[in-house]
């Protein structure tokens, strides 16, 4: 039996498939989970120190507010924002809507420029009003 | 060495049972998390400029604490899911199951840390 397990065929099989935004998105939302989930320990750091007090709060108000950490912010926003797209994306799928190959390609198209979009559009906000 | 038991025998009960709740669990979560990350998003605009003192005051509010407590709770149930899906599809070796725990682990470390923080804040201590 043991050959036979081994023989058998293990996702994820990208090297047979021809590239579609689709399994772009796909592969995106599984990237930008993972993101997330390390991410985390931003959320961990930033809560922490506030509930430690104001000298850990202002350690970590200071690398957040870096050039560097703004750019970390700006990718964690977009991983978010993508994500949380691709989630209300499945969800369309799981009620049975759009899922015809014009309309989740369209849709896959969709959820990067709407996700580039807000983000930008969140971003220039906190520039111009933060 | 021969194995009398028939392959279904062999497979019941390793993981296909679980599926439905894992399918469901996640979307459950994915659900609040609309819900609750976008409250989050939102609270973190207001507080941009805020000193030590007022993000303490937005913290001591029970809302505040609650919605942050349930955000953490399901935002790191859908990751532990989440990563689990990851590990169970790219690693298939001796590394599977110690990865597997350290998932678990990590998930619940985050969880703890974060509601720890918020509790903390929300008692004002």
């Amino acid at each position: 039996m043991s050959d036979v397990k081994s023989a058998r065929p293990l996702s994820p099989h990208l090297s047979i498939y021809r590239f579609s935004p689709t399994m772009a998105m796909s592969i995106v939302h599984r990237i930008t989970g993972g993101a997330l989930y390390v991410g985390t320990l931003l959320l961990v750091w930033w809560l922490v120190a506030a509930a430690s007090g104001p000298d850990a709060f202002s350690t970590a108000s200071a690398v957040f507010g870096s050039f560097i950490g703004q750019l970390v912010l700006f990718g964690y926003t977009w991983a978010l924002v993508h994500h949380m797209l691709g989630g209300l994306r499945h969800f369309a799928w799981d009620m049975g809507h759009a899922d015809s190959k014009e309309t989740s390609t369209k849709l896959a198209v969709a959820t990067l420029v709407g996700s580039v979009t807000i983000t930008v559009v969140l971003w220039l906000g906190i520039l111009i009003f933060g | 060495m021969s194995d009398f038991r028939t392959p279904l025998r062999r497979v019941r009960g390793l993981g296909a049972a679980g599926g439905t709740e894992h399918f469901w669990q996640q979307r459950l979560t994915a659900l609040a998390n609309a819900v609750l990350i976008t409250c989050f998003v939102i609270l973190l605009l207001t507080l941009m400029n805020e000193s030590y003192e007022g993000v303490r005051a937005a913290f001591a509010n029970p809302f505040v604490g609650i919605l942050m407590a349930l955000m953490v709770v399901s935002a790191t149930i859908h990751m532990k899911l989440g990563m689990q899906v990851i590990i169970e599809d790219y690693i298939h070796g001796a590394a599977k199951l110690p990865l597997l725990i350290l998932n678990t682990f990590f998930a619940i470390a985050v969880a703890a840390a974060c509601l720890f923080a918020i509790v903390k804040m929300s008692f004002g201590v």
